[in-house]
């Protein structure tokens, strides 16, 4: 089972009490923009075998939307960080790196 | 005026722990800066407490304040006064971005209490109820079985948990049966 820690309440919160929201640091492609950024904002999404970001909401508990590092294989938990941030703080990519040298995701490295 | 009642008007049940609705009870949820000065006076004015720090609950001689989430508090007072309070944080926090409104009609409170409660609680909440991890003064929000629901420790050992209005009776019958006569698991 997947416990994270919700960085607003500090709760260790097991799988049951969260609710998963997709991934982390899309941006957002509204009315008036290009075609085929809108499409990619709707229907394109990373679906890695290894490090990935995801949004996380603590639904039964303080009801705040936050951010998860973790790998998809490994199931390790990198850390997890506020949403007020369009991407991954230094320390979380620094904790990737020691583990796994070399990832990348999107833009991220 | 109509007569208010609570959900369940004082329902109990007494298993290998005690399980009772408490009761008309005043609630108000209040958002806004945690940390302004506005914030900790108008809290003080309506229940003589401070504000919470993450996960508490403070009380003073009106009331207790409960921690919910990095700008939410829970104020609780008498049923009676809860017009009261709202009108005096409402003055208080007015010209700041925040919101106060009574939320007592739409919650229901059951304490829980006896040797075995914090296993009654334990077998319903992902929450680690260990008498180090969580005592009197903690609150935690979580879920008990499938709704959600905060749960706080009293001084004398026992929970309360509240719960929206809508689910009190599925709430009261988990921990009827969580409190069931051999059910107990001498855990905690
Ligand atoms: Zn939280």
């Amino acid at each position: 089972m997947l416990t994270l820690q919700c960085p607003y309440c500090g709760v260790w919160a097991e799988e049951t009490e969260l609710h998963a929201e997709g991934e982390a640091h899309l941006k957002r492609f509204g009315p008036g923009s290009d075609d085929a950024d809108f499409e990619s904002y709707l229907f394109m999404r990373e679906n890695p075998k290894g490090v990935h970001f995801e949004r996380w909401r603590h639904s039964n508990g303080c009801g705040k939307f936050f951010h998860a590092a973790r790998c998809t294989m490994t199931l390790e938990v990198f850390g997890t960080y506020p949403a007020q941030t369009l991407e991954p703080p230094q320390d979380i990519k620094d904790k990737i790196s020691a583990k796994q040298p070399g990832w990348s995701w999107r833009d991220f490295s | 005026m109509s007569e208010a009642v609570s959900a369940l008007d004082g329902a109990t049940f007494e298993g290998f722990a005690k399980v009772e609705e408490t009761g008309l009870r005043g609630m108000i949820t209040v958002r806004g800066d945690l940390a302004s000065k506005e914030m900790s006076a108008a809290i003080k004015a309506a229940t003589g407490a401070a504000v919470p720090a993450q996960r508490k609950v403070t009380s003073g001689d009106k009331g207790a304040v409960a921690w919910m989430s990095p700008d939410e508090l829970l104020v609780v007072v008498d049923y009676a006064s809860v017009n009261e309070t709202v009108a005096t944080m409402t003055d208080g926090l007015k010209g700041s971005h925040a919101l106060v409104a009574n939320v007592s009609d739409a919650r229901a409170v059951f304490r829980v209490s006896g040797d075995s409660s914090r296993d009654v609680l334990a077998k319903l909440a992902p929450v680690d109820f260990a008498r180090d991890a969580f005592g009197a003064g903690d609150i935690r929000r979580s879920r008990i079985a499938q709704v959600p629901a905060a749960v706080w420790g009293n001084e004398d050992g026992s929970f309360e948990v509240i719960c929206f209005r809508s689910v009190a009776q599925y709430v009261f019958d988990v921990l009827k049966v969580s409190a069931q006569p051999g059910g107990d698991v001498g855990f905690h």
